[in-house]
C-alpha cells in the first residue's frame, strides 16, 4: 500500500487515545504491527509534562504519525490546527476532520473539501475523514487528496459498516485511489469485512482502547485486517442461491 | 498586560511571543503556537508582538484517534 509516496505493509492504522495506560498503548501498537498511529494537539498547563512524555513514547515506537484535526468545526480552525501539527510533529500528513454535526460527528463535507484544497495548496498530504458519498469523493480528489477515508459508522459507535453498498460503490468508482475505512468499527470481523470489500486499510481507535484487554484486541484487529486483505486478493467466490454439493456426486455407491 | 492563554486570562510582561513562552514556562517544550486563531511558526515567534487582549494558544502533542 502506498500513501502519498510512502510504502506500508501494515494495513491497520491505530489511534492512540483512551488507553488505560501509556504502557498498554505501547504494547497495543506493538502487537497490532501497525506502522501508522494517529495523534493530536491539545492545550496543556505550563507546568505539566504529559504532552512531552506522550510524544517521547510515540517516537520510541518507531511508527509514523498521522496528526488529526479532531474536534474542529470550521475550515479556519482545521487549517490552523493542521499548520500547528505539521510544525510539532514534523510531517505534512494530516487526518483532516471538519465536523458538521455533534451527535453523529458527521463530517461537514463542504468545509472538508474547502479545507482540503487550502491544505493541499500549502503542501499537506491530506487524509480526509469523509462519508461514502461519491460526489464528495470526486471533489476531494479534485481538491488534491490522494487518499480517501470514508467512515464505516460514526466515530466511537462500534456499529461496523453502516453502508456496505455505498462503500462497495466507492471502491468500484475509484479503483486506484487508496481507500481507508475510518471510524465506527467495533469488532475484528467488521475490519475484515472492510478489507474483503477491497479497502486498502482501516483506521480505528476506540474498539481497541476500550476493549477489556486492549492488547489482545489490537492483535485480533491486526490479524483480521491481514486475513481480510488476503481473502480479497484470493478472489472470493460469488454467493449463489442454490446449494451445490462440494463432495463429488460421480462415483457415489448405490446402497439402497 | 492582560492576554488570554489557552482560554484563561493571564497577566504577562513579555512583548514578543518568544519571550512570552519563556515567561510562561513553555520554553523547552514541543509546542505549536497560534495568536488570535492564526498559526505563528516557531521561526516567527521572536518578531510577533502580543497586545492587550490578544488570545494565545499553546498546544502540545496528545493522544488522538
Amino acid at each position: 500500500m502506498n500513501l502519498y509516496g510512502v510504502d506500508l505493509t501494515a494495513r491497520l492504522l491505530l489511534g492512540t487515545a483512551q488507553y488505560p495506560s501509556p504502557a498498554i498503548l505501547a504494547e497495543a501498537v506493538r502487537v497490532s504491527e501497525t506502522q501508522v498511529v494517529t495523534v493530536c494537539l491539545r492545550r496543556e498547563a505550563a507546568g505539566e509534562r504529559q504532552g512531552e512524555a506522550f510524544w517521547s513514547l510515540i517516537r520510541s515506537l518507531g511508527v509514523r504519525v498521522l496528526p488529526n484535526t479532531a474536534g474542529c468545526h470550521s475550515v479556519a480552525e482545521a487549517v490552523t490546527t493542521a499548520q500547528m501539527a505539521r510544525e510539532v510533529f514534523g510531517t505534512p500528513w494530516i487526518k483532516l476532520e471538519v465536523i458538521g454535526e455533534n451527535d453523529t460527528l458527521c463530517p461537514d463535507v463542504f468545509g472538508l473539501v474547502e479545507a482540503a484544497r487550502i491544505l493541499t495548496e500549502e503542501g499537506f498530504a491530506v487524509f480526509p475523514y469523509t462519508t461514502e458519498d461519491l460526489v464528495v469523493a470526486e471533489r476531494l480528489l479534485a481538491a488534491g487528496c490522494r487518499v480517501l477515508m470514508p467512515w464505516g459508522a460514526p466515530i466511537g459507535t462500534a456499529r461496523g459498516l453502516n453502508n456496505p453498498y455505498g462503500l462497495r460503490s466507492l471502491r468500484a468508482h475509484f479503483p486506484d485511489v487508496p481507500l481507508i475505512v475510518d471510524a465506527g468499527l467495533g469488532l475484528p470481523s467488521q475490519a475484515a469485512r472492510a478489507m474483503e470489500l477491497g479497502y486498502d486499510a482501516v483506521l480505528l481507535n476506540t474498539a481497541v482502547a476500550k476493549a477489556g484487554d486492549p492488547v489482545a484486541m489490537a492483535r485480533a484487529f491486526g490479524q483480521a485486517v491481514a486475513a481480510g486483505r488476503q481473502a480479497y486478493e484470493a478472489d472470493p467466490m460469488e454467493p449463489r442461491d442454490m446449494a451445490a454439493p462440494s463432495t463429488p456426486v460421480l462415483g457415489k455407491a448405490v446402497l439402497g | 498586560m492582560k492576554i488570554i492563554v489557552n482560554g484563561r486570562p493571564r497577566e504577562v510582561t513579555s512583548a514578543s511571543l518568544e519571550a512570552l513562552l519563556g515567561e510562561l514556562s513553555f520554553k523547552n517544550k514541543s509546542v505549536a503556537t497560534a495568536v488570535n486563531g492564526a498559526f505563528v511558526p516557531r521561526t516567527a515567534r521572536a518578531t510577533v508582538v502580543l497586545r492587550e487582549g490578544d488570545s494565545l494558544e499553546v498546544l502540545v502533542p496528545m493522544q488522538g484517534g
